[in-house]
């Protein structure tokens, strides 16, 4: 039980009034993240990255995850009251959210899929709080051949569990490393890939790869679509939530279907969008209630939000106890660790324990202080839905490049922002995904790291990968889910042609 | 499982022309394969192999081997793809319409500091896309700026990119 105790001495560093303070400024600025199209998780933590570089390492990481968890909320607003989903893990809720606001069910809706957010996101916080720490006590016998076998495994499962198709997620995590090698090399000093340009010799830095792909593609494609938005109207008050929460209880099972769900595919890097529609579409094939999805029912708004919730937490586990992350936001999350000097990945619990145990406190009073900030102040965020989006887009789009410029105070970044901007549209346009990308961009040197060191201390020899038990079953476990769609597709084509041979 | 979004219950992607996915898919892995191959010949250049340890362009070299081998598969399946319209010509002149104020707003601030030239931006894009009245424009191009000024350089202490103006205000 000394964790615990740790939990304990997290809380008294999470609840000074600094901290509470900034909590409360996350959540909000988190809120208004999720509720702008353009501006999402990953983009709005990204631009606000620079602004921390100075704080100290905990009220930073404090911050900027409750940015994150406000921008979790907040996607739920505008799913419910506009049928926009302000974040992709919330198209899921807008099946059943927006019905009920065009029933005059706005408020319940919301309470509902605040309600399920906030149970989500505890059910990922109670799993860090016990697992994290066992998973970084073992990954602390890791050597760099081992290490490279998580990083692999974490490719491969991208690759093997993706929903999209294969050989682009393949370019996204190519691309993403040969950006990452960009610039010095910090081993052996050459100059890598910067093709005589001098603003490439610093490196291609993932932030300003993020608030490009992320935040001016976005706002592209948000102007595709013509600029205005027409809202249903929301009143929240005590007597709707308390309504809400004594119906809520029957949804246990769930409630329960959904954590599962999530915090299975936020610890695989399956991340909140897919787990929001795996919950959805469980809720659907299970409940008795299932028919009438679609049409306005709560349980359909509980679902995927509280399928999100937990994915969306439970990235965080693997970046805290790894040093690898399991989200895009999760992975700036973690670049921001590096900036503020703390090494990712298993001796962090050792020697960090105050900036851990404080972080894993702050996740459970963030959540706490999200869910009461976001119910009161709904109409607030719904009106900001209402300026009108050419005031809108200008201001994000300053935004973005103030980001850029911040980074690095080079000029040059924001050219950069603005190509990658470009890039991000087409992508996202053709279904490439934009995880993988960033992914392989923050983790790129520190895996060619562990590559390198792991074939130098065998001198060369690429039997390092699997000469003990344990990298062994990682690189097999990897090559497993690398695999698996192929088998899986092999299967079921099997299953399904042996009906069709027996009629 | 397929589920239905409601909003999207007119495919404008079927009824109006615009650019064709088969083309866009096959321009896009083309140039992913060109700068594949640029990866490579900067990596061969500098050495790919093995001297005492992997060298500089041993691990870019094997990434870009990959990425080329996955582009070609893009580019084969593309050449596949049913013919759709991945983007309409309206979509793509709104990209446009601000692609461009955005790309001289970036070039702008080179020259006249981030402030001045968001206020410009500021004001161009709510006279272009809103139905503002003159003063709303005025105030917001004047005042946003003024307030990310406050926020940035004396809040935060960062600076930004800034331009003759500011350099005349004693900045």
């Amino acid at each position: 039980m000394e964790n615990f105790g740790y939990l304990l001495d997290g809380f008294q560093v999470a609840l000074t009034l600094h901290n509470v303070l900034f909590m409360l400024l996350g959540v909000l600025l988190g809120i208004v993240v999720g509720v702008l199209p353009g501006l999402g998780g990953p983009n709005g933590v990204a631009i606000l990255l620079p602004l921390t570089f100075s704080m100290d390492p905990t009220s930073a990481i404090i911050l900027l995850t409750s940015i994150y968890w406000g921008a979790l909320f907040g996607g739920a607003i505008t799913a419910v009251l506009f049928n926009i989903p302000g974040e992709p893990w919330s198209v899921a809720t807008t099946f059943d959210g927006y019905p009920m606001a065009q029933q005059g069910r706005a408020g319940e809706a919301l309470t509902a899929a605040f309600t399920a957010s906030f149970v989500g996101a505890i059910a990922g916080v109670v799993l860090i709080t016990f697992l994290a720490p066992l998973v970084a006590k073992f990954a602390l016998r890791f050597g760099p051949a081992e290490f490279f076998a998580v990083f692999f495994l974490t490719f491969c499962s991208f690759i093997g569990m993706g929903k999209e198709n294969k050989a682009k997620i393949i370019v996204s995590l190519a691309l993403g490393f040969i950006l990452a090698g960009v610039g010095i090399d910090t081993i052996s000093g050459d100059m890598r890939m910067t093709f005589g340009v001098t603003e490439l010799m610093s490196g291609i830095d993932f932030l300003v790869v993020v608030i490009g792909m992320f935040g001016i593609s976005e706002i592209l494609m948000t102007l595709e679509e013509g600029m205005s938005f027409k809202g249903k109207k929301a009143k929240i008050d005590l007597m709707v939530v308390l309504r809400t929460w004594a119906e809520l209880p029957r949804y246990f099972v769930t409630f329960v279907r959904s954590c599962i769900a999530g915090i299975w595919l936020g610890i695989s890097p399956g991340g909140a969008v897919a787990a929001s529609f795996m919950g959805y579409g469980l809720a659907k094939r299970f409940s008795s209630r299932g028919e009438r999805f679609g049409t306005g029912e709560m349980e359909g708004v509980v679902a995927p939000e509280t399928a999100a919730h937990a994915a969306g937490t439970t990235a965080l586990l693997p970046m805290l106890a790894l040093g690898i992350p399991g989200s895009a936001t999760a992975a700036v999350l973690l670049g921001g660790l590096m900036i503020w000097g703390l090494q990712p990945g298993p001796l962090l619990f050792v020697e960090q324990k105050e900036f851990v145990w404080g972080l894993i406190a702050s996740m459970y009073l963030g959540n706490i202080v999200g869910l009461v900030v976001v119910l009161s102040t709904v109409p607030l965020f719904a009106a900001i839905m209402r300026i009108p989006f050419a005031l809108i887009a200008p201001v994000i789009l300053m935004m973005c490049a103030i980001g850029a410029y911040t980074v690095a105070n080079a000029s040059f970044d924001i050219w950069l922002m603005l190509v990658f901007g470009v890039v991000g549209y087409v992508f996202k346009k053709l279904d490439y995904p934009l995880a993988p990308m960033v992914l392989a961009l923050v983790l790129g040197d520190r895996a060619e790291d562990a590559f390198r060191q792991a074939l130098i201390g065998s001198a060369g020899d690429l039997s390092v990968f699997w000469d003990n038990g344990l990298v062994t079953s990682l690189m097999a476990i990897s090559l497993a889910l690398l695999l698996w769609g192929p088998i899986a597709d092999g299967l079921s084509l099997l299953r399904t042609r042996r009906p069709a041979a027996a009629e | 499982m397929r589920l239905e979004w409601p909003m999207s219950s007119l495919d404008p992607y079927e009824t109006e022309p615009g650019l064709s996915r088969r083309a866009v898919e096959c321009v896009v892995a083309a140039l992913l394969g060109i700068l594949a191959v640029a990866v490579l010949w900067d990596s061969y250049e500098r050495g790919a192999g093995w001297s005492n340890g992997p060298q500089s362009g041993f691990f870019p070299a094997r990434m870009a081997w990959i990425l080329l081998a996955a582009a070609v598969v893009v580019f084969v399946q593309g050449l596949r793809a049913e013919s759709r319209v991945v983007v309409t010509w309206a979509q793509l002149k709104q990209v446009f319409s601000v692609l461009l104020p955005l790309t001289v707003y970036v070039f702008a601030i080179g020259y006249l500091g981030i402030y001045v030239a968001s206020a410009f931006f500021l004001a161009g894009f709510m006279i272009a896309f809103g139905s503002f009245r003159w003063w709303a424009i005025l105030a917001a191009s004047v005042l946003i700026p003024l307030v990310t000024f406050w926020v940035f350089e004396m809040q935060f202490e960062v600076p930004l990119p800034k331009g003759p103006l500011e350099a005349m205000l004693g900045f």
